[in-house]
């Protein structure tokens, strides 16, 4: 069986031409039919997601996809050529199992990627259009993807600002679930770093601008209640986490504020995310017990500590990928020899039952034991002739002389090329 | 028989080392997968050795010094999978396991079933005595180690550096918090009912002279400094590096009493 997959992605493709070649979920039965349709191709499945679109199919002597992609898209040739990458084989189940691990991710180590892998094959499988080889390939896929999350840490760490002020939120509070966010000003990072916050499922948002109409607006915006600027010292103890980002030049929150916010929270930890420049807190309030202050280079240095260990991560998830890599196609290509053996012990026990008929008519009747014991000794013959034959086939699958080996075998025994269970009369 | 069940907790609880010393180095142990189902299985068989020697009529014989430590180790493994299945966190296990091994090691040496009761050991309020103190001991080892956690965990996350290896991997400051309150709050009841049912069987039997004995007093002494730090929790909400100091005074405190006299004392007059 020949695995070949075609596509493009965010490092191959403007999104431009990535929007041009997205292919709706309402479309893609439709898509995985005409490709299925396509001649040579015995299974299919595209994946399409914002960062790519990849035709997967399995054949038994490969197929034009290229031509395929240019007639479904109505694209010239030019166009696609030198965004697409094709890879056959071997080539193309180590694509599958990095792009089912995340390795092959915009953001590498994101989670999203495999559940889209997955959807995409249930599509495909609901239609039929895949039953077989890539059966086998994805299941080993999503296998693979989870052995990668269990033995590596790629996708533990945070690698953006807002999603390290949440993972330093998690790592101080637990769940959010109970946490109380107060907002002081309003940029455009912080916004972002509130959506975040928001989405981890935090308790309660207050907002705090010099423009209170501003803060009223993003209360309104997140559901959260505006507090006047000149209350802010007076309730800031009320949250656990405080995004400063107003473009105060001076510190807003001091060491002593800290003293004060502790002493009326009886200890309980405040988180103090700083992303204005110049900063809001001073970083003094961090030698406080309980206090932890963040400022934007802080939260750069951790997303790029995370990036890093990321990388190392992904080398090791690349590891494990080759070895899974040798270890599919070592399972295929001895698959593959199963319709031999099977057609080559069927053809000698059809010989072996042809013979024993030959001989009880020229014996006349045989008691039980006599025909027992021919039974065994005629069976026994035939599994030592055919040890050496299978054992060559089974160990030599993997090795590059396989198909020579597979040919003599088979004209050897004249065996029938196209059929697994019946033998050549 | 109850020895056997004992060594073969104690072969189990080897894995838990093991991975404790992996994971003090830095490393993410391979025997991660196997390590809880392992250490589980140790307890249950520790759990078969108790009941056993109970059966007997020796497991709670608190005179019998190894009986007493295999009690200790089987209840910081009982707490580790409380711990484990409320909060999802094998931190602890870094301490645990080392402490309830080492215990498990003294508790099943040749000499545990030759040891001579004190007189009067079958008292049934000596026998209330050990328990409740050996449950309060427990909480207290698990706080004190989750104070050490806090510590570890607020210097790394003040320092702003992404640590790795096993540090990386502990639970938020939160849970730690909690968990250290939760077995403060627990424990205190069992350690000061322990104190009480040992100072009735001492005061019924040899007067008031038993509480000049060092190990009495330093008892009373951890026990005043474990109601300090319940109580500077409760109205000063002390967590931290303050809690930490005052749960490890607690817990010396608390390891010298046990080391005087060789870990029990005979209910004999000073």
């Amino acid at each position: 069986m020949n695995f070949q997959l075609i596509g493009v992605n965010h490092n191959s493709a403007p999104v431009e031409l990535r929007e041009r070649l997205a292919i709706p979920e309402a479309r893609l039965p439709d898509a995985i039919r005409s490709l299925v349709q396509q001649p040579g191709v015995e299974e299919a499945m595209v994946l399409s997601t914002c960062n790519r679109v990849e035709l997967l199919t399995s054949s038994s002597q490969g197929s034009d996809l290229r031509g395929f992609l240019r007639l479904y898209f109505g694209m010239g040739p030019d166009a696609l050529h030198s965004h697409i990458y094709e890879f056959k084989q071997r080539d193309a189940v180590r694509h599958v199992f990095r792009v089912a691990s995340s390795l092959d991710s915009m953001v590498v180590g994101e989670p999203q990627i495999l559940g889209q892998v997955k959807e995409a094959y249930a599509i495909a499988r609901g239609l039929g259009a895949v039953h077989s080889a890539l059966d086998v390939l994805l299941s080993r896929a999503f296998a693979v993807a989870k052995r990668v999350r269990n033995e590596t840490a790629i996708g533990s760490s945070s690698v953006s600002i807002s999603s390290v002020a949440v993972q330093l939120a998690e790592k101080i509070f637990g769940s959010l679930k109970d946490t109380t966010v107060y907002m002081v000003g309003a940029g455009k990072m912080a916004e972002l770093a509130a959506r975040r916050l928001m989405a981890s499922g935090v308790g309660a948002i207050f907002f705090s601008n010099r423009t209170h109409e501003r803060a009223l607006q993003l209360a309104e915006a997140f559901g959260g209640e505006a507090v006047p600027f000149d209350q802010l010292h007076e309730t800031t103890d009320r949250a656990d986490i405080v995004l400063t980002s107003t473009g105060a030049t001076e510190f807003l929150f001091r060491r002593a504020h800290g003293e004060r916010f502790l002493a009326r929270r009886r200890n309980r930890p405040m988180f103090f995310i700083d992303i204005s420049v110049p900063r809001n807190v001073d970083p003094e309030m961090s030698r406080l017990d309980g206090m932890f202050v963040y400022d934007i280079d802080d939260l750069q240095a951790v997303a790029a500590g995370n990036t890093a260990e990321r990388k190392k991560e992904a080398e090791r998830a690349e590891r494990i990928i080759e070895v899974e890599v040798d270890r599919f196609t070592s399972r295929i290509k001895s698959l593959a020899v199963v319709p031999t053996i099977l057609s080559l012990q069927e053809q000698c026990e059809t010989i072996r039952q042809a013979e024993l008929d030959r001989i009880r008519g020229k014996l006349g009747k045989l008691t039980p034991d006599q025909e027992a014991a021919i039974d065994a000794m005629t069976r026994g013959i035939v599994n030592k002739l055919l040890h050496t034959p299978i054992t060559t086939l089974k160990s030599s699958a993997a090795e590059p002389e396989a198909a020579t080996i597979h040919d003599i075998i088979r004209r050897i025994f004249n065996l029938n090329t196209n059929n697994s269970g019946k033998h050549n009369k | 028989m109850p020895l056997f069940w004992l060594r073969v907790a104690l072969s189990l609880y080897g894995v838990g080392l093991l991975y404790a010393v992996v994971s003090l180095w830095g490393g993410r142990p391979a025997l991660t997968r196997i390590m809880l189902p392992a250490v589980g299985l140790g307890t249950v068989f520790h759990f078969v050795a108790l009941l056993e020697y109970g059966m007997l009529g020796l497991a709670v014989e608190p005179s019998l010094l190894h009986q007493v430590e295999s009690l200790l180790a089987f209840l910081l493994m009982a707490f580790f999978f409380v711990v484990y299945l409320r909060y999802k966190t094998a931190s602890p296990g870094v301490a645990v396991f080392p402490m309830a091994f080492l215990l498990t090691v003294l508790a099943s040496a040749p000499s545990s079933l030759v040891n001579s009761p004190s007189p009067g050991v079958s008292d049934r309020w000596i026998i209330i005595h050990v328990g409740l103190i050996m449950v309060g001991y427990s909480a207290l080892f698990f706080s004190f180690f989750a104070s050490i956690l806090y510590l570890v965990q607020e210097k790394n996350l003040k320092a702003k550096v992404t640590a790795g290896g096993f540090w990386s991997r502990l639970p938020a400051l939160a849970t730690i918090d909690e968990i250290g309150y939760k077995c403060l709050v627990f424990g205190f009841p069992f350690m000061t009912l322990g104190l009480i049912a040992g100072a009735i069987v001492a005061e019924a039997r040899f007067g008031s002279s038993f509480f000049l004995n060092e190990k009495i007093l330093l008892s009373i002494l951890m026990w005043a400094v474990y109601m300090v730090l319940l109580y500077t929790r409760w109205s000063a909400g002390w967590r931290g590096r303050r809690a930490a100091y005052l749960a490890a005074f607690a817990f010396a405190a608390a390891v010298l009493a046990w080391s005087v006299n060789n870990g029990w004392h005979r209910f004999i007059a000073p």
